[in-house]
């Protein structure tokens, strides 16, 4: 008996006749069947379908590049880790054997800062809600507060006056630096003088040590030369406290923002061509911040709270084929075990999929749906992937930033988390959420513990 | 169903519609369903060869010659049964 021939779903497809893409852009059926030396089968084989899966070496080797890129530009550079990026345990620690220091915008963050042991005079609070049991805390831990607002400033200032601690403050500057839509929600505004007011206010009351400046301009910003302005905007308040008040500002941090290479929806070319690179976003930074006139005796340290830029790269996400259908109009339509549920950021980039197994050549316009009976729940609108069937695997790249933080529990359940090593062994970082763990949150008044249907 | 007679099928997978212009790809087992189409095939047929030759089973090979076949409808490649 001879051998079957393998099998492939039966294609047949328009050929347009329309311009040639002059881009001459691939279509992604290179499949990726290994994440570090480990296979993706036996990924999902052993931690189930979905699985986030986090590099080591990729994250390690991203903070070095970046680290380099401001080191050898710029004598003093601090790293701080953006917790809301990604908060799991074992990433944070990544960062801080690296390093970084914490940059945290809540209580919740800050407290797990604290448990991972992170010394308290190395995090960063940042953002607009932190309570007076928090500002407490931070006071006594010789934490850097950036204030928000004017309440907030005279919160701290009433607990520095009750507990006589001399609190370590710096003001979130916003500002215009040419990009739309400009933020101006958080912290005080450099250009109708608010930002100036405040540290006057801090100068003059004595009961504050004024040690740094702070602004985050925006997010997946792509133009550095927005960081330019930022910085000479930053330099030049340092420089009138220095003129002032004879002060020394000792840190300007700059936040955070940089792109990652993810293609953001609406885009013509892919982000891994277009986006600025770290070392576009370090030589605008610390070169205007060297150009202004601040001139203390020792420079200020440069404090960066890259997050998406560090860790987005590093994250993958497994998945499966539920189902192909057909649409009304003739579309492809394939039905993932990925919903927008895991892939919070689906709504801002058309990620990268390919799959996990070999195909042919022949490929076809698809429509990618994740499993969630909702009608948002779509993870690319228009993909060209090979043909697809019931149970293949994919992968989602570059999902490390935020999908770990604002993911949903919604309809489905959260899945395992695995971060392979730098010998290329999987651990698994977070376990997978079970029905108990949303109910043993839940109470049950008595009478409505029974019903008769 | 049946292919209109007036579309042309290269032995490479290569789909012409006189009619319309329009030209296709299709591959090899797409191109086996066509060319058995043309000669008039009932699906049962179809399935079944397509079994004989294809390491799948008859429910997907089932499934996806619908799936086909519906696109064929689509692209307007078949005769409008009296």
């Amino acid at each position: 008996m001879t051998a079957k021939a393998r099998y492939e779903r039966p294609l047949i497809k328009k050929l347009e006749s329309n311009m040639p893409n002059k881009f001459g852009m691939r279509t992604e059926f290179e499949p990726v069947t290994h994440i570090d030396g480990v296979s993706v089968a036996s990924l999902i084989a052993d931690y189930g379908s979905p699985v986030f899966v986090l590099s080591e070496q990729k994250i390690r080797q991203r903070f070095k590049a970046a680290r380099q890129a401001f080191e050898t530009r710029y004598p003093r550079v601090q790293f701080a880790w953006s917790y809301k990026t990604n908060y799991l345990s074992a990433v944070c620690n990544v960062f801080h054997q690296e390093g970084s220091w914490a940059e945290v915008v809540s209580g919740f963050e800050y407290d797990k800062a604290i448990r991972h042991g992170v010394d308290g005079s190395n995090i960063i609070f940042n953002g607009p809600d932190k309570t007076e049991e928090d500002l407490r805390k931070a006071i006594t831990n010789n934490s850097l507060i950036h204030i928000d607002h004017l309440d907030e400033l005279y919160m701290i200032q009433e607990i520095a006056r009750e507990t006589k601690q001399k609190p370590k403050v710096a003001i979130r500057v916003n500002m215009d630096t040419g990009i739309y839509p400009m933020w101006d929600r958080f912290g005080f505004n450099y250009e109708n003088g608010q930002a100036w007011d405040a540290l006057n206010k801090i100068m003059f009351s004595g009961l504050l040590d004024l040690v740094g400046l702070h602004t985050h301009i925006g997010t997946f910003m792509l133009s550095p030369n927005a960081y330019a302005i930022a910085a000479s905007k930053l330099a030049n308040l340092a420089q009138r406290v220095q003129q002032k008040y004879g002060h020394e500002i000792k840190y300007i941090d700059m936040g955070g923002g940089f792109s990652s290479r993810n293609t953001l929806k609406g885009a013509y070319l892919p982000g891994i061509d277009t986006n600025p690179s770290i070392d576009d976003f370090a030589e605008a930074i610390t070169s205007a911040l060297m150009n202004s006139d601040y001139r203390p005796k020792t420079p200020p340290l440069l404090i960066l709270e890259t997050g998406r830029a560090l860790i987005d790269e590093a994250g993958y996400l497994l998945g499966s084929v539920i189902a192909n259908k057909r649409l009304s109009d003739g579309r492809r339509a394939t039905i993932l075990d990925v919903g927008v549920n895991l892939l919070f950021t689906s709504f801002w980039y058309d990620h990268k999929i390919t799959p996990a197994q070999e195909f042919t050549s022949y490929t076809e316009d698809t429509v990618l749906y994740g499993p969630l009976c909702m009608n948002i729940d779509v993870v690319r609108e228009n993909i060209s992937l090979p043909l697809l069937n019931k149970g293949d695997k994919v992968v989602i790249h570059h999902v490390g930033a935020y999908n770990m933080t604002q993911w949903m529990q919604f309809i489905t359940l959260r899945p395992n988390v695995v971060m392979i090593d730098m010998d290329g062994k999987p651990h698994l970082i977070r376990k997978n959420e079970s029905i108990d763990s949303i109910e043993n949150l839940e109470e049950i008044p008595p009478h409505l513990s029974h019903f008769e249907l | 169903m049946k292919i209109k007679n007036n579309i042309a099928v290269s032995d490479n997978g290569f789909v012409f519609n006189p009619a319309s212009g329009e030209s296709f790809t299709v591959n090899q087992v797409g191109l086996d369903i066509l060319n058995m189409l043309r000669k008039g095939e009932k699906q049962e047929t179809i399935v079944q060869q397509l079994s004989e030759k294809y390491q799948a089973d008859t429910a997907v090979i089932e499934r996806d010659f619908s799936d086909f076949q519906a696109m064929v409808k689509q692209y307007h490649l078949h005769q409008n049964e009296e």
